[in-house]
Formats: C-alpha cells, sequence, structure tokens
C-alpha cells in the first residue's frame, strides 16, 4: 500500500507533537540535559584543565580545544536519559495501551519519542557549543566540516536514543528508567572524549581504542579541531548504523509485547 | 391491507440473534506459566447489546479485555471482533473498537482539549473535524469548562470522563470498558452508566467488566459470570436468578402457638425459632402465594405478616462462584441470603 508510508510520516508527526508540547511546557527536563555537560566542561577546564593540559604537553586553552568535542559526544549521551524517562512514564501510565489498541503506525510511538529527543539533544547542543565557545574554544572548522560535525552529532544522538527507548521499556519504574542509561552515560569517559586512551592502564586502554564512543569523539575532534581521523569516521557510522538497528528492532519487539498495567 | 409482521425482540430471551455478532469468541485460553488464567471462553455478543462479564479479582475479565482488544495473544482459541479475526486482521479490529481499561489512559502533561486532539490526529480526522468532535465530547461529558487545564489536575471521576471522551473520538462500533466504575463515586456512577444507556441506544455494543452486581443488573443485556477463567454461567439478569431455585415466602408470627400450628401445616417449611417465622420455599409468583394464603386461610391460621424473597444478583453470584475456592460450579452449596426489603 502505497498510503502505508503517508501513514507512517502522519502518525510519527502527531506523536512528534505531543513530545515537543511536552518538551515546551516543562523545559526544565531537557534543559537539565545541557546543564552535565556544561558543568563537566567548567569543571574539567578550571578545575583539572592545567594539570591534565599539562601532563598532555600543553596548557588549559589546548586542553579545551582537546575536552570540547568530548563533551559534545558526552552532551548527546547525557541526553539519552530524558528519552528512557519519557518512554517508561508513558508506558507505566496506561496510555500506552490506548496507543497500542489504535489502528495507529506501530512505530509511530517510538519514532516521534526519538525525533522529539533527537531535536532536544541537537539544542543542547547548540547551547553547550556555545558556552564552550564563550570559554574561548577556537575550531579550525570550515563551514563544510561544521556541518559534517552536525551531521555526525545527529546520527549518533539517532544511535543513542534508539537504545534508550527500549531501556526505558523494559524499566518497571520511572526511577530505575532514569538510571539505565547512566551506562551509555558513564562510556564516553572511558575512552578518548577526556584524555587519550592509549594514556589509561592496559587494560582499560584496549577497551577505550575499541569502544564505540572513541572513534566518534576522534572522528568530531578531527572535523572541529583538525586532528587525524583516518578510519575513525566510517568506523563510528557503522558503530551509529548498527547501534540504531539494534535499539529499533528491540523497542519494535518490545512495542508488540509488553504490557504493563 | 398490508400484513403486520411483528418484529422479533432484539433482547434475546435465548434466541439466537439472526445478525452477525459483533463479539464471537470460541475456547480463548491463555495462561501465564503455570497459571492458567482462562480457561476455555466461548462468547457470543449480538451487535448494539451490552454484555457484562461478572466476575471476582483475578477471575480473568482484564485478561478476556486485553485478547479481545488486541494488547495481548490468547494462547488457543479464536475471536471475532466487528467481523475481523484478532489474530489476522488486529489493525481492522483496532480500526472499530474503543478500549478505556482499568486506569484512565491519558496524557497528564496535555490538557484535556490537548488530549482529545490528540486522538483526533491519530485517527486522521483532519483538523476542522477534529476540532469540532473534541468541542462536542467536552460538552457532552460536562468538562468543557476544564477543557484548557492539565488532565494531571483532575479528578477520579473526571479522568475516567476524559478517559472515555478519548475512546469515543472515533466513534467507535464495540467499546470495551474494564471496571468503568471502580473507585468512583455514586453520583460519577450513575453518570457513567447514562453514558453507556446513550451509547447502546445510538447502536454501539458495549463489552463491561464488572465486580459490580448491580451495575451488570442495570446496564446489561447479558450477563455471563467467570470464575476462575471460566464462564460459569451464561443469561439475561432475569434467567441467572431463575437458576437459583431460591425463591420463599417468610410468615410471620408473634403468637408461638400459632407458629407451632402453621409448622403442623406447612411440615416441609424451615423453621426460625427465634424470629417465630416460617420459610416456605415457592417461587413468589401469584398463584403460588394464592394458594398458599389459601391453606392459610383453611386452616384458620393468622399470620402476622409475610414477604416474598426472590434471589438477587449476589445471591446468584455466591452460589456459581462458590465462597473463593475453586471447586466446581455445580458441587457448591445453595446460598441464598436473606434480604429485608
Amino acid at each position: 500500500m502505497s498510503s502505508t508510508l503517508g501513514y507512517a510520516v502522519q502518525d510519527s508527526m502527531t506523536m512528534l507533537r505531543r513530545n515537543l508540547k511536552h518538551a515546551i511546557r516543562y523545559p526544565a527536563v531537557g534543559l537539565g540535559s545541557a546543564l552535565t555537560p556544561i558543568l563537566m566542561l567548567l569543571l574539567f577546564v578550571y578545575a583539572f584543565g592545567d594539570s591534565i593540559g599539562a601532563g598532555m604537553g600543553g596548557d588549559r586553552d589546548a586542553y579545551l580545544e582537546y575536552l570540547t568535542p568530548g563533551i559534545l559526544i558526552m552532551g548527546v549521551a547525557s541526553g539519552s536519559m530524558s528519552t528512557s524517562v519519557a518512554v517508561c512514564s508513558d508506558m507505566t501510565e496506561g496510555i500506552i495501551n490506548r496507543f497500542r489498541t489504535m489502528n495507529i503506525t506501530r512505530s509511530s510511538f517510538m519514532t516521534g519519542h526519538v525525533l522529539g529527543s533527537v531535536l532536544g539533544t541537537m539544542v543542547c547542543l547548540v547551547l553547550v557549543v556555545g558556552f564552550a565557545l564563550a570559554l574561548g574554544f577556537r575550531s579550525s572548522a570550515s563551514p563544510l566540516q561544521w556541518l559534517a560535525a552536525a551531521g555526525l552529532l545527529t546520527a549518533i544522538a539517532f544511535a543513542v536514543t534508539w537504545l534508550s527507548v527500549p531501556l526505558g521499556m523494559i524499566s518497571q519504574t520511572v526511577e530505575s528508567a532514569s538510571n539505565k542509561p547512566l551506562l551509555v552515560q558513564f562510556l564516553p569517559f572511558l575512552g578518548s572524549a577526556f584524555v587519550p586512551a592509549g594514556s589509561m592502564s592496559p587494560g582499560l586502554s584496549w577497551f577505550a581504542e575499541n569502544q564505540p564512543f572513541t572513534p566518534m569523539t576522534e572522528t568530531l575532534r578531527g572535523l572541529l579541531t583538525g586532528s587525524e581521523i583516518g578510519a575513525d569516521g566510517w568506523i563510528s557510522l557503522a558503530w551509529c548504523a548498527g547501534i540504531t538497528l539494534i535499539g529499533y528492532l528491540w523497542s519494535r519487539s518490545l512495542f508488540r509485547t509488553t504490557t504493563k498495567r | 391491507m398490508p400484513s403486520f409482521v411483528m418484529p422479533t425482540s432484539r433482547k434475546g430471551d435465548g434466541d439466537p440473534a439472526p445478525a452477525a455478532p459483533a463479539i464471537a469468541a470460541t475456547g480463548l485460553h491463555k495462561a501465564y506459566g503455570e497459571k492458567t488464567v482462562l480457561d476455555g471462553i466461548d462468547l457470543r455478543i449480538p451487535a448494539g447489546s451490552v454484555f457484562a462479564l461478572l466476575g471476582p479479582n483475578g477471575a480473568g475479565k482484564t485478561t478476556t479485555v486485553q485478547i479481545l482488544s488486541t494488547l495481548i495473544a490468547a494462547d488457543g482459541g479464536r475471536a471475532e471482533v466487528a467481523g475481523h479475526d484478532i489474530d489476522s486482521a488486529p489493525d481492522a479490529v483496532r480500526a472499530a473498537i474503543g478500549v478505556t481499561g482499568q486506569f484512565a489512559a491519558l496524557d497528564d502533561l496535555l490538557t484535556a482539549e490537548e488530549n482529545l486532539l490528540l486522538m483526533a490526529d491519530l485517527l486522521r480526522l483532519g483538523k476542522r473535524e477534529g476540532r469540532a468532535r473534541a468541542r462536542e465530547l467536552l460538552t457532552r461529558f460536562g468538562i468543557a469548562d476544564v477543557a484548557r487545564k492539565r488532565a494531571a489536575t483532575f479528578s477520579g471521576g473526571m479522568r475516567r470522563r476524559l478517559d472515555l471522551a478519548m475512546t469515543l473520538v472515533g466513534d467507535p462500533r464495540v467499546i470495551f470498558l474494564d471496571e468503568p466504575t471502580t473507585g468512583l463515586d455514586p453520583r460519577s456512577r450513575r453518570t457513567m452508566w447514562e453514558t453507556v444507556r446513550e451509547l447502546v441506544a445510538g447502536g454501539t455494543t458495549v463489552f463491561l467488566t464488572t465486580q459490580y452486581l448491580e451495575e451488570a443488573d442495570q446496564l446489561a443485556d447479558r450477563i455471563a459470570v467467570l470464575d476462575g477463567g471460566r464462564i460459569v454461567a451464561e443469561g439475561t439478569a432475569d434467567e441467572l436468578k431463575a437458576r437459583i431455585p431460591g425463591s420463599h415466602v417468610r410468615l410471620r408470627f408473634t403468637d408461638p402457638e400459632e407458629y407451632e400450628r402453621a409448622a403442623g401445616v406447612f411440615s416441609g417449611a424451615a423453621r426460625d425459632e427465634e424470629n417465630l417465622a416460617l420459610r416456605v420455599a415457592g417461587d413468589g409468583g401469584l398463584d403460588a402465594l394464592r394458594a398458599l394464603l389459601d391453606r392459610l386461610d383453611a386452616s384458620g391460621i393468622r399470620a402476622d405478616g409475610f414477604s416474598v424473597h426472590t434471589p438477587d444478583l449476589d445471591d446468584v453470584f455466591l452460589t456459581l462462584t462458590g465462597h473463593g475456592t475453586a471447586g466446581t460450579a455445580a458441587d457448591t452449596p445453595l446460598h441464598v441470603k436473606e434480604t429485608l426489603r
């Protein structure tokens, strides 16, 4: 049926409007996701910046340049928490059962959440970039590279958000839904977001070099500050595609089978 | 003169309805692990009628609604709702039904009006029609004055009304109401009953579950008593009541001597020494009463008063479902409650 796709888009837009209404009416939830990376930025630049910068053979400004891409990656990850919470609260409040007994495109509930969250995350990231610029971050990126950076961040946001949807669905309470993505949020620390992965202890360093956030951080760093990207670009995109697919398939099967009261 | 054809009664006295049923199920079965929740449910509900599934907590009422409304899949059996198979054509079923569950399924963060508009959008009604429908339902359910307040601020009764209004946005042909009045105050309950009656008058089929016998008695054309995952009885309220041979006439006396004499005449009657009363079995019909009074007259006995007791649905319910223990319904001892009217 040719109208199937049309319905899917229409239903997803309806769900997106609902989620945007929530976000605009309760901006604290969304802006909270921006606060964490901004505080981290301040903490790492002003409290640890001198010594970490010196350890890496530079100064505080050099560290700001190194750190900003990592903070942006962290910002994407921390945006995922609100997705899990919002999904879980829909699941526990019964409205999900109403959606499931209506003749609507099954995936629209999830797509609505994901699109809303990704938009929210992008707004937060703009705030974080603005903050970094105010602190003295200077990028060597051309407009095209900025565009590529934005594209990469969007792809990562989609991946992380799609993974947060099933995490919210399997949570019995909103509290546990807010805990599950902590693991995802913590992961950039164990990568090259804050310090080079190679500087860690051997076991950790192996993990840091092979976990998804490291190539993502390195690609973004390359685009914004001109460092070497190499194969990391393609590896990042592959990770994004893989995580998105897993999140999508997992949440689709959960949506079909999970009933909560 | 054209010849008149007597219309056949729709509210069946056991006659099978000729039209396609709104809901038809055979052998529905559902188990969660070891625990069997539904153990072979058969249903046949004519279009435009109210059907009540009556049963205690844990009988399987909600599970039945969840299966018929495509929320969960049955392990066995088949069912058609509004002419569509719930397994092979769930979307067609969904397009025809409306479900109001036990817990209000609304968006707390949106206003009442926005909740209704969300439904209209999901039903793809179009802007203008959606607005008109929302307005109409807000007025009909008496929540127009709070249309722009968030649903989270609503009382229990208002939430239920908004919930039902959301169910009705799409004008469904078959409506499932899972314990629609549980936890409501008596006034909200009456309002809900009125709404159900209006719906049926408009041709909608209503499938409701309840643990209140009065509710089933008031609303339903047919009632099925569900217990331990099985339907233990089905029929109209009157048919169910007639299944309990517990009708009796109670004769009261003030004079112990009269009481004793009467006990001699009605030797089969149950004695209530304390209150000087006799319980004479009988169907409470006019002929039986006349015969009873004639016998009293013939013996010259003066009774102080008499009352007729017919079993109500409470009796039916207790008799059919036993006393909490899962025994077969046929073996449960007859229970007739003394009701003072």
